[in-house]
């Protein structure tokens, strides 16, 4: 109930709408009650006097009232239906906007279908609820208590046995509004959790039709769809049970007034005339009270679609930016004993983590599979944010400076490519979308991505969901255009090189080089060529980095990096020979800062 | 030699290209973004969402014809469901009848002293009526619910089963937000229209059709005035199914779009907060989320006048009877008890057109969900299964290619008339500058896709004659970017072969070097991999899919880019194990380091589409073509000498 409650703040802006809608259910009720009176003032007055010409009056009355309804019921409906749409619209505008500012430890944990299913059917609930349910529950209660209230003054001892009757209603009520509850919470989240089945099923079909599993994942769908199916089954026989019982209740208590009215009739303490008038009044409270159990399940659902949704919203960002920004930032990168942690994990994946990569210069960072690379250049944007220790650009803890500044200095070439089914234009702007035709042109070229002006409809052209409708090194290198066309200061390579063949790598290192130049470069790499962009390595293993130096220098002087980098080459000793000659003349001049 | 896209024929004259540009601006167009939002979905080959107006009326014939198809095996039931509406409502209706006996007919003798016998009859056959009003009641909401359940459970069934059918063309351009949109806000549409009172639309038709007849019965003229009316209301009720049926199918369109940006901003939340996308992806959303409550707000908007019109058209009707009524009540020639029934009946007469207005508002909406789900059943499958399938005994995995063609939605060729001859057991690497047509060509050996011209055999039967299943248990990919489901290590790893034990699935683990990793996770095999794997890294998730393509065991292995994301030892590892496995195996092998060439006893280099080199590696190298100099460039890039510049 309560979140519910706390959704009322969107309605705020309908407010004056909302009284109109009010007031104008109130009086079209009341113009339902007063035109079958004119039906009777028509039949005791002019039929009865035979006077043709009151006729005409009457008739007119009748149709005006029956103009002012119909135009109270569209006016209501019209206003209403702006009201709760526009609420429902803005909701699912924040709860958007609030789930992007929600870290990617929040998204690692939530399933994609979960959120889906609260941004879209829990809200259309609590629509339905509050443009229909509501207003009904309201002047249902108030006719139920208006009929009680007259009975009461038309006869208080049957009056009172009617008002005894709510006793077991609300009793039943609250007992089942419980299990409802559960139920209504359960199918919902049942649901959510097919939406995610289904979400997989598609992004993974490729993989499904590799292997031929269609019937594998269909038993999982099905296993899922028809848990969805048991529980609403459940909650259609607690409801069928609710609502034949709040059916049952008026009509028995009739069946009692009859009986103790018709006594007292011939008693004598009651006259016929009243009985009739109380009977046909109680036949009034038969229809709302059945109407009843309908509403309040509706309720139900809505509260706890409610429940679900601010179940989201009121999970705290724990990543939130900073005051200070940066004037005109140089890009000086520190890890100073960086630990990170994920939430849950017994063991930090990285601890105690000192690097540091000067403006300008490149770092290539070197570890083997799984041992935290991914993890520790995530550190940098605050896609996580380390556990203990602090990262700084320029002497700034990142934590201290604002997302928006933060993040434009720094910018990711991840080792998924992580692209959009949309154009190649959106899809390569998506950190600068200002950006002029011909940044995008030379970041392009830098990347050796001008496959794009080949596509169909060039960069307008539309590449799939996770740009399906491109090669594999295709991706990658519009991914690594995109990160290269944000202009960063920090420019993190997670792997970028992997999917292109080794004339394409030769020619996008080529290009890299300038570009890394006036930038701070971190660089994950698995072969040597990549790392050879950087001017020094710090190899990763047992959770920190173990060394720092040249290339050459670890070669000669660690062992375990050398197991890393220099494979191949115990099948092929003749091209082995040569390499601890030319020691020196590759280590880039710049490069040798240290 | 440049590394260059060979393979998309830049400017190769393509008659479709030529009109292209006006393509593109007549679908960037209808995309409905004017001025304020940039347009962001780019130009595809076609786009799904938009129906012209021609074809809505075959539209609702295919979703009628689902619709019936869904509620044929409920034929008989939902005749019991009638008649239970029926007894249900006769006692109901009993009540206050019975009530008005009790007065008439239990209080006379009670007050001439002959005993409550008779008001006790009446009361009981009161509590009777009441018992059996809410004993039919009962046994129709659980039967129509059990009903509507079920029928949803059988369409989810149904859409998902079709969506897993349906082949790659298909779903490279839909969109997993479309699918689930299909199997969420579509099917919720047409829940709701199984859950909202069948029993009231049922009950509001007897009453119509009954109270006309007693109308008729008592006075024919006024009877006539009365149904005057009805063929104005046909008309009006035909306006609103015209207008609401655009406008819901608009409801459904926009919300699809909602839920397809959802999806992925949802999937892509690293790059979006790595690039600080969220403003953009914002002004999106918004866009998209405020054409939804568009299209909302123009269906409401249709029912705020549908329904009060239904009722002025009552209320008017109600004035002409209560005229023309007074009129001939003075008259004399009707009794005043004739005009006020008819007065009381007319209001029972327009009520329940409410009540059928409003089922019907929820059924327009419903059908607009039908329509689209009903397409998407229509959708044939591009790579179809034969009808009669040729038995596979023991796939042997000789592959040929018979000049096959093929090229992607868009008409661009990507494969030009290619001939190839694997014998079954070769292990042949595939290699090509990037966008060659590697990926392409090991999808035509799965096939994912079926050729344009030419034809694919494995062992001598053409792939379009193999069922589905003999097909998958003979070849298998590892495709470019794996794929793992949520669930554990061990899940995904099973994947491969759902029916395998635990120590096969040790085993395969162990066989590509992914044991020991996985056995230091927190849970071991147990250990659940996260969304689409996230719980692992890049490499990692690599290792735990290439085991489940070994865990598979097919004749016919096909690894695209299989080490890609692997550390140095991790790929020997691998390519170690891959010479115990292979062996007996035809295997084809993408991969842009060569180390894998040495597993190999054949090497295809592609580019641009066609095979340009064929033959044992070490030949290719020594004759100093194409592989030599891509193997020399990859020696380099495996030393660690910085390659010359320039
Ligand atoms: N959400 C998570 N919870 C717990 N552990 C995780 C999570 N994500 C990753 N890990 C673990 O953290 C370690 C480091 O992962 P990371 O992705 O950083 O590796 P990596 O060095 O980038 O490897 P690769 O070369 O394969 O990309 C891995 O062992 C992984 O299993
Ligand atoms: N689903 C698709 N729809 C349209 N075009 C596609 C699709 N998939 C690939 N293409 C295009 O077909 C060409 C060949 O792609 P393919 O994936 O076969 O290349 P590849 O040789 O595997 O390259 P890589 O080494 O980069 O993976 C590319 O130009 C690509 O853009
Ligand atoms: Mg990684
Ligand atoms: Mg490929």
């Amino acid at each position: 109930m309560r979140s519910l409650w706390r959704m009322k703040t969107y309605l705020r802006p309908y407010s004056t709408r909302l009284a109109v809608i009010w007031a104008a259910s109130f009086l079209g009720t009341g113009i339902g009650i007063v035109i079958p009176l004119v039906g009777r003032e028509v039949v005791d007055g002019p039929v009865a006097r035979g006077d043709t010409a009151g006729l005409l009056p009457l008739a007119l009355l009748a149709l005006a009232l029956g103009a002012v309804e119909a135009l109270l019921v569209l006016v209501r409906r019209r206003l209403l239906a702006d009201a709760v749409i526009g609420l429902e619209t803005r909701i699912r505008d924040d709860l958007y906007r609030h789930l992007q500012r929600l870290p990617m430890a929040f998204h690692n944990a939530w399933q994609s279908g979960q959120l889906l299913s609260r941004a879209t059917t829990d809200l259309s609930t609590i629509r339905r609820f509050l443009g229909f349910g509501m207003l009904f529950l309201v002047l249902i209660t108030v006719q139920i208590l208006t009929v009680t209230v007259l009975l009461l003054q038309m006869h208080w001892p049957l009056g009172l046995l009617v008002a005894a009757s709510a006793v077991p209603v609300v009793v039943t009520s609250l007992r089942f509004e419980r299990r409802y509850i559960d139920v209504s919470r359960r199918v919902q989240d049942q649901q959510g959790d097919l939406a995610t089945v289904v979400e997989e099923s598609a992004a993974g079909i490729r993989t499904i039709k590799a292997f031929g599993r269609g019937r594998h994942v269909y038993d999982a769908f099905d296993a899922g769809a028809r848990e969805v199916y048991r529980t609403a089954m459940e909650k259609v026989r607690l409801s069928a049970r609710f609502f034949t019982f709040l059916e049952v209740i008026p009509n028995v208590t009739l069946a009692a007034v009859l009986l103790l009215g018709a006594l007292a009739v011939g008693s004598g303490t009651l006259s016929l005339g009243t009985l009739v008038a109380f009977t046909t009044l109680m036949l009034q409270l038969v229809w709302p009270i059945s109407a009843l159990g309908f509403i309040l399940a509706m309720a139900q659902e809505a509260m706890t679609a409610a429940d679900r949704v601010m179940e989201v919203m009121d999970v705290e960002p724990t990543i939130v930016g900073g005051a200070r920004t940066v004037g005109r930032p140089s890009g000086h990168l520190r890890f100073e004993g960086a630990e990170f942690r994920f939430p849950g994990a017994a063991e930090p994946v990285l601890r105690d983590v000192w690097l540091e990569v000067r403006p300008g210069e490149t770092v290539a960072v070197v570890g083997a599979t799984g041992s935290g690379k991914t993890t520790l250049t995530a550190l940098v944007p605050r896609l996580h944010d380390v556990t203990a220790g602090r990262v700084t650009i320029d002497g700034h803890d990142v934590r201290d400076l604002s997302l928006p500044a933060l993040r434009s200095m720094v910018a990711t070439a991840f080792e998924e490519p992580t692209l959009f089914s949309m154009s190649v234009r959106e899809n390569l702007t998506l950190g600068r979308p200002d950006a002029a035709e011909e940044e995008i042109e030379a970041a392009l070229r830098v990347a050796q991505a001008e496959f794009v002006h080949r596509l169909p409809w060039g960069l307008e052209t539309r590449i799939g969901e996770q740009g399906m409708s491109l090669s594999g090194g295709q991706r990658q290198r519009l991914a690594l255009a995109r990160a290269v066309l944000s202009r960063p200061r920090v420019l993190v390579l997670d792997d970028t090189l992997s999917a292109l063949d080794v004339e394409t790598e030769a020619l996008v290192e080529e290009a890299l080089r300038h570009v890394l130049r006036d930038t701070t470069g971190i660089v994950v790499a698995h072969r040597a060529s990549t790392v050879l962009i950087a001017d020094r390595v710090a190899l990763l293993s047992g959770g920190t980095i173990a060394h720092v130096g040249r290339h050459q220098e670890l070669m000669a002087s660690v062992p375990e990096y050398r197991a890393l980098l220099s494979a191949g080459l115990e099948e092929d000793p003749d091209d082995r020979g040569g390499l601890d000659d030319d020691f020196d003349d590759d280590v880039d001049a710049e490069g040798a800062l240290r | 030699m440049s590394g260059q896209d060979t393979a998309d024929p830049a400017g190769t004259a393509d008659p479709a290209r030529a009109t292209d540009p006006a393509r593109a601006t007549s679908t960037a167009g209808t995309a409905g973004t004017a001025g304020m939002v940039r347009d962001w979905r780019g130009v595809a080959a076609e786009d799904r969402d938009e129906i012209p107006e021609q074809v809505s009326l075959l539209l609702r014939d295919r979703s009628r014809r689902l619709l019936g198809d869904l509620l044929r095996p409920y034929r008989r039931r939902i005749a019991v469901l009638v008649a239970l509406i029926v007894v249900s409502n006769v006692a109901a209706l009993a009540i206050p009848y019975l009530v008005k006996v009790g007065i008439d007919a239990g209080i006379p003798p009670m007050a001439a002293g002959e005993g409550p016998a008779a008001l006790v009859t009446v009361v009981a056959a009161l509590l009777t009526a009441a018992v059996v009003q809410a004993a039919t009641r009962r046994a129709f909401l659980g039967m129509s619910g059990r009903i509507g359940q079920r029928i949803i459970l059988e369409l989810r069934r149904r859409v998902f089963r079709h969506f897993q059918r349906l082949s790659l063309s298909f779903h490279d351009d839909y969109t997993s937000g479309r699918v689930v949109s299909r199997l969420t806000s579509d099917i919720d549409a047409i829940s709701e229209m199984l859950q909202s009172g069948f029993d009231g639309l049922v009950t509001a038709v007897l009453t119509l059709v009954g109270t006309a007849a007693v109308l008729l019965f008592l006075d024919v003229r006024l009877g006539l005035v009365a149904l005057l009316p009805l063929p104005v209301l046909l008309l009006f009720t035909r306006w609103f199914r015209r207008q609401s049926s655009l406008a819901y199918r608009r409801t459904r369109e926009t919300v699809a779009l909602v839920i397809v940006h959802f999806v992925e901003s949802m999937t892509g939340i690293r790059a979006v907060q790595a690039f600080r996308g969220e403003p953009r992806n914002q002004e999106i959303f918004s866009r998209l989320n405020a054409d939804y409550r568009d299209a909302n707000v123009r269906s409401m908007h249709l029912i705020a006048v549908f329904m009060p019109g239904v009722k002025l058209i009552g209320n008017v009707t109600t004035a002409a009877v209560l005229f023309y009524g007074g009129l001939l009540a003075s008259g004399g020639s009707v009794t005043v008890g004739v005009l006020a029934a008819f007065l009381l009946y007319l209001r029972q007469f327009y009520e329940p057109m409410q009540e059928i207005s409003q089922f019907y508002n929820t059924f327009q909406s419903a059908g607009a969900a039908l329509e689209k789900l009903s397409g998407v059943l229509e959708e044939r499958p591009a790579v179809a299964e034969p009808r009669e399938p040729v038995p596979l005994e023991r796939p042997a995995g000789a592959i040929r290619f018979e000049g096959v063609e093929f090229s992607y939605r868009d008409g661009t060729p990507v494969l030009s008339r290619m001939d190839l001859e694997i014998p079954a057991g070769q292990v042949v690497a595939l290699v090509g500058a990037t966008g060659a047509g590697k990926t392409t060509l090991a999808k035509l050996v799965a096939r994912f896709y079926d050729p344009v011209a030419g034809r694919v055999l494995l062992d001598g039967v053409d792939l379009r004659d193999l069922g589905e299943d003999a097909l998958r248990a003979a070849v298998v990919v590892v495709t470019q970017e794996n794929f793992l489901f949520s669930g554990t290590v061990a899940d995904n790893v099973r994947f491969g072969r759902p029916d395998a034990a635990m120590d096969e699935v040790v085993e395969a683990a162990r066989s590509v070097g992914a044991h020991d990793f996985i056995a230091a996770l927190p849970q071991g095999y147990d250990t659940p991999v996260g969304k689409q794997g996230g719980r692992l890294s890049a490499g990692q998730r690599q290792l735990v899919a290439f085991a489940r393509a070994f865990l598979a065991d097919p004749a016919v292995l096909v690894l695209d880019e299989a080490t890609s994301s692997l550390d140095v030892p991790g790929e020997r590892l691998v390519q170690r194990a891959m010479r115990t496995i292979l062996s007996g195996r035809t295997a084809l092998v993408i991969a842009h380091r060569l180390s894998t060439v040495e597993t190999a006893d054949r090497v295809l280099v592609m580019d641009g589409g066609t095979i340009v080199e064929d033959g044992p590696p070490e030949a290719l190298i020594a004759r100093a073509g194409r592989f030599a100099g891509l193997h020399r460039a990859w020696l380099d890039s495996i030393s660690d000498l910085p390659r010359p510049s320039g």
